[in-house]
């Protein structure tokens, strides 16, 4: 492989730091050369992952374009990065959110360089997460990505930011510190039973999958209590997501958009990643449970997102109720929840930024979110009205857009387990069809009374730029699902059978 | 003794400190009053030879002038975080000296030089009298720096306050130094070893013995339960000097700490184990805790070293060389911070200890972007945010903890973290996101307090990304402390 391939992951990960980097040296003034650069850097991160997406190859189910440098060498800590069909797109939905986001921040007035260098930080964070394959590093990035997500919402967010920053940092911290004394336990397990003292996450996760290494129970229970309250705090599964409304309604456009877009997929991203494969018996024992607990969300955030008077915060709510379904899937344990899940990760990320970014729209017109603000907004607005309608249509799953794809599989999985689940799951599809359009009935439709919503504009040439990208990620996604469905299944296939194996390897070691 | 025993090198880096401080002195009636800071660069060109000597220093390793001086890796590391932290000291001595007329004397820093001298001494001791000159050598400077501010009565109390306990806490050292004395014979570290080996000795009595040295340690390095004097002392004493104090004499204390214990007494580890593991999680508790609700931020940062203390102290507990390994790290990381952020609260706090609340940063984001980027590194270091030294620090003490099976001092420090992310970032949010009631216009950025910030800033990032280096001295060092 040439120098360019082998070290892509490294290119789109760090171009949007690098770009911060330069943005330090801008002088503050020029709003303009600012705005640009950001987004010219974002754009290019974008067009690498592009190149990441046509060079993979989607019959193989190991990690692709691997780069391992040793880094704190007396540890067995590498600089380890790598992907597979898992891993892929939840990329490329960052390297293409991000760019959009920097778009819905072209209003940004107030300390504009300070904004986008974080932005930038984010987005380099965010990659990261995705992309490391050595337990530190991933942690390190899991981590550091919240220090400029938390200057977004504390500096330029709402009214009560500093608490929502406040306590989205504590809360995402209190999970994940847990996690890290569980991988400094599970280093300690490893090296002590195999000799190899490694945070690399390959090495570990094939050495319980082939039953060289033996967790016992006791151990196996802490382990996975400790990943998954860090993951379950991200994602954030019911009970845990109260931290969500207030980081979501008081961050800015685009820290909402990232913020759901993105990452509340680190949570889902890093069950499937590390908690089904590494603590397979335990994740078995447990889904019971765990999907009691993400269909409470599904029902619970519907609930919740249809009575708030707030569009900002009926999104916000509509995501746990959306992330529970993901939760779901992957706890089902078949090749159609799974795909599912991940296939949601992404239409989630796709829909819910959008609906930020539409809200985001009328919040820069009106400085005002409130439903009952609104009325008959359709007639001034069309345009919007027509992609605030498809957006609406791909959240509730409607046949031939992208939700529909991912609500279908996760349900298929989920029924095929258990058939009482999926029936209460998708009490949740219906719940989310009423408070969507109930939403975009009040906002749009009916006349237009309130007199200060008679001269909006439409959408502008900017606007324009940020939604079609994702119009056309909808009706992608909606009619060829297959582009997208055919790299995960090799490595969803993989991580099944792992899981499997886990099981009777574990079996085997406890009956030895 | 003669001259064949006597050997230079060895003792090389507190004789230069020692030579720079009289010079100093003697110099000071020499230089008119607006001069009088270029005898501050003359310190720290004294700190910089002492950091050169280091070299000969090491090549001479073993122990010497009747095994009462050894030269080790330890020795050699710790030397360089005491040599380092002087420096960083002296130079933002420099500018707040000037700053505050009235104490503008240069035996400040003839006073800083002896103290570090004494330090040194503690770390190349191998005997528990010399432990002992060398404390009392680094805590009498400290008391007269501590009350530098002369006319303030703040200070004055800071000084007696600290005189009285560290005096205090000398005397328990003393006992336990005469109790060891009469049950070994020996006040070698060494030879107390070999003595407490073998089976005729009175365990009480040395029990007794290590419990006081433990205590007066304690109260050294201000660990809970030792650790009510530290607030005070920190609040009162001069900015500096509170920055010196928060990091010299504690990892000092540390570095005897280690060097006593597990030199002398691991044969009876079963009986002072446990009591460090309730020293480590209780002061990790108690620091964090209650650094929550100070409005001062030198007060903040005196419970936040507190804190600090406790995570040293938690790799203490794992009595391994990784453990020791980690412990030295985390000095090294945590005194580069540590000073960084003092030097910014130097910066930003007026003439007589003006502006040191923590409201009094609001808006330092917007009207000096650059020190409060600085600042904000030195207190996400300070919490743990990964990339910067105090995350690499407290990944590898949490490690080593684990390693030796004390998981759950391990989970109370990283839950004790997660506190303290809270009143780390408060000061955050009043740099960034409350509005401005100063202008901070006269906030000077002098020549040697940039170069402070420089050296602890660049400190704080090398030691977070590239740790390496670092940790593989640490480790080699960590050999020589378990013997």
């Amino acid at each position: 492989m040439d120098l360019f391939t082998s070290n892509i992951l490294t290119i789109v990960t760090f171009t949007p730091a690098a770009g911060a980097l330069l943005l330090l040296f801008y002088d503050r003034e020029h709003a303009r050369s600012i705005r640009t650069s950001a987004l010219i850097f974002t754009l290019l991160a974008f067009v690498f992952s592009l190149y990441l997406v046509a060079r993979f190859d989607s019959s193989n189910p190991d990690f692709q374009f691997g780069l391992k440098v040793p880094w704190i060498r007396s540890l067995g800590i590498d600089y380890s990065m790598g992907v597979d069909g898992i891993s892929l797109f939840l990329i490329l939905l960052t390297t293409l959110l991000t760019p959009l986001s920097v778009l819905a921040s072209w209003s940004i007035q107030n300390r504009l360089k300070e904004y986008f260098i974080f932005l930038l930080l984010l987005e380099s964070g965010m990659t990261g997460v995705f992309a490391s394959l050595d337990f530190f590093l991933f942690y390190v990035f899991w981590e550091v990505m919240l220090v400029p997500m938390y200057f977004l919402i504390g500096v330029w967010g709402g009214e009560r930011r500093i608490y929502a920053a406040m306590k989205f940092v504590l809360y995402t911290m209190i999970g994940s510190v847990l996690m890290l004394v569980a991988i400094i336990a599970l280093y300690f397990i490893h090296g002590n039973a195999t000799g190899i003292f490694t945070f690399s996450y390959p090495q570990i996760q094939s050495a319980l999958a082939s039953g060289r290494l033996v967790l016992r129970p006791a151990i196996e229970l802490w382990l996975f209590v400790a990943f998954f309250l860090a993951f379950a705090i991200k994602v954030p599964l019911f009970p845990f997501h109260t931290w969500l409304p207030d980081a979501h309604v008081e961050a800015p456009t685009a820290g909402s958009v990232l913020l759901a877009g993105v990452l509340l997929k680190m949570g889902t991203y890093g069950l499937v990643r590390f908690n089904l494969p590494l603590f397979p018996h335990i994740s078995h024992l447990f889904a019971p449970l765990i999907s009691l607990l993400a269909i409470v969300g599904i029902i619970y955030g519907a609930l919740v997102a249809m009575v708030q008077p707030d569009m900002k915060k009926l999104v916000a709510y509509s995501s746990v109720s959306h992330l529970g379904f993901i939760v779901l899937g992957i706890f089902s344990f078949t090749i159609q929840g799974l795909d599912g899940a991940i296939y949601q990760m992404l239409n989630h990320g796709v829909s819910t930024g959008a609906l930020f970014l539409l809200v985001g729209i009328i919040y820069d017109r009106r400085h005002t979110r409130l439903i009952e603000e609104f009325g008959g907004l359709a007639n001034r607005m069309p345009v919007f009205a027509a992609f605030f309608l498809i957006v609406t249509l791909s959240s509730i799953g409607l046949p031939g857009l992208n939700g529909f794809v991912g609500e279908f599989l996760v349900l298929l999985g989920a029924f095929g387990v258990n058939q009482s689940r999926a029936a209460f799951a998708a009490v949740g599809v219906v719940l989310s069809a009423v408070y969507m359009l109930w939403m975009y009935q009040r906002v749009m439709w009916g006349r237009l009374e309130n007199d200060r919503n008679a001269a909006l504009p439409d959408l502008s040439g900017r606007e324009h730029a940020m939604l079609v990208p994702i119009l056309v990620m909808i009706f992608w996604m909606g009619m060829y699902s297959g582009y997208f469905l055919r790299p995960m299944d090799a490595s969803v296939m993989k991580l099944l059978n792992q899981t499997q194996a886990g099981r009777v390897e574990y079996a085997r070691g406890l009956t030895k | 003794m003669n001259l064949a025993t006597i050997n230079i090198a060895a003792i090389l880096p507190p004789l230069v400190l020692s030579l720079f401080g009289i010079a100093v002195m003697v110099l000071e009636p020499f230089v008119n009053e607006q001069r009088k800071s270029s005898l501050g660069w003359l310190a720290f060109a004294g700190t910089l030879a002492a950091i050169v000597s280091l070299i000969p220093m090491a090549g001479n390793r073993g122990q010497w002038y009747s095994n009462l001086w050894i030269v080790d890796d330890y020795d050699v590391f710790l030397d360089f975080i005491f040599l380092l932290i002087a420096a960083i000291t002296i130079l933002t001595s420099i500018d707040f000296l000037r700053r505050e007329e009235e104490m503008n004397h240069p035996e400040f820093y003839s006073l800083l030089l002896f103290a570090t001298a004494g330090m040194l001494m503690m770390a190349a001791s191998n005997e528990l009298v010399m432990v002992f000159l060398g404390l009392e050598i680094l805590s009498i400077a400290t008391y007269v720096m501590a009350g530098f501010r002369r006319a303030d009565l703040k200070s004055n109390e800071s000084a007696l306050k600290y005189f009285l306990l560290g005096s205090f806490s000398s005397a328990f050292f003393v006992y336990g130094v005469a109790l060891i004395f009469g049950a070994t014979g020996s006040t070698n570290l060494l030879v107390i070893a070999d003595a407490l080996r073998s089976s005729e000795i009175q365990i009480s009595l040395v029990s007794l013995s290590a419990a006081l040295m433990l205590i007066a340690l304690c109260f050294k390095v201000a660990v809970a339960p030792f650790h009510v004097w530290t607030p005070d002392v920190y609040e009162g004493a001069p900015t500096p000097v509170t920055g010196f104090m928060s990091v010299g004499p504690k990892a000092a204390g540390f570095a005897v700490l280690f060097r006593v214990f597990l030199t002398a007494f691991p044969s009876i580890e079963d009986r002072w184990g446990s009591a460090i593991w309730m020293v480590a999680a209780l002061t990790m508790v108690l620091g964090n805790v209650i650094a929550l609700v100070q409005p001062n931020i030198k007060r903040m940062l005196a419970y936040s070293s507190i804190a600090h203390a406790g995570y040293v102290a938690v790799a203490f507990a794992a009595t391994s060389n990784q453990g020791v390994s980690a412990a030295l790290f985390y000095l090294l990381a945590y005194s580069l911070t540590n000073l960084g952020a003092f030097a910014m609260v130097t910066i930003v706090s007026r003439k007589d200890d003006k502006l040191v609340d923590v409201t009094d940063y609001a808006g330092l984001g917007s009207k000096r972007p650059g020190l409060a980027a600085v600042l904000s590194l030195f207190l996400l270091s300070l919490a743990g945010v990964p990339g910067t030294a105090g995350f690499a620090g407290k990944f590898f003490i949490f490690r080593a903890a684990v390693e030796s099976r004390l998981v759950w001092l391990a989970i109370i420090g990283v839950v004790t973290t997660v506190v303290s992310f809270y009143y780390y970032l408060y000061v955050i949010v009043q740099m960034y996101m409350r509005e401005p009631h100063d202008e901070f216009s006269d906030v000077r950025l002098d020549g040697s307090l940039k170069f402070a910030l420089m050296i602890s800033a660049a400190g704080t990032v090398y030691l977070g990304l590239l740790p390496t280096r670092v940790l593989d001295w640490t480790a080699t060092a960590a050999l020589n402390a378990l013997r």
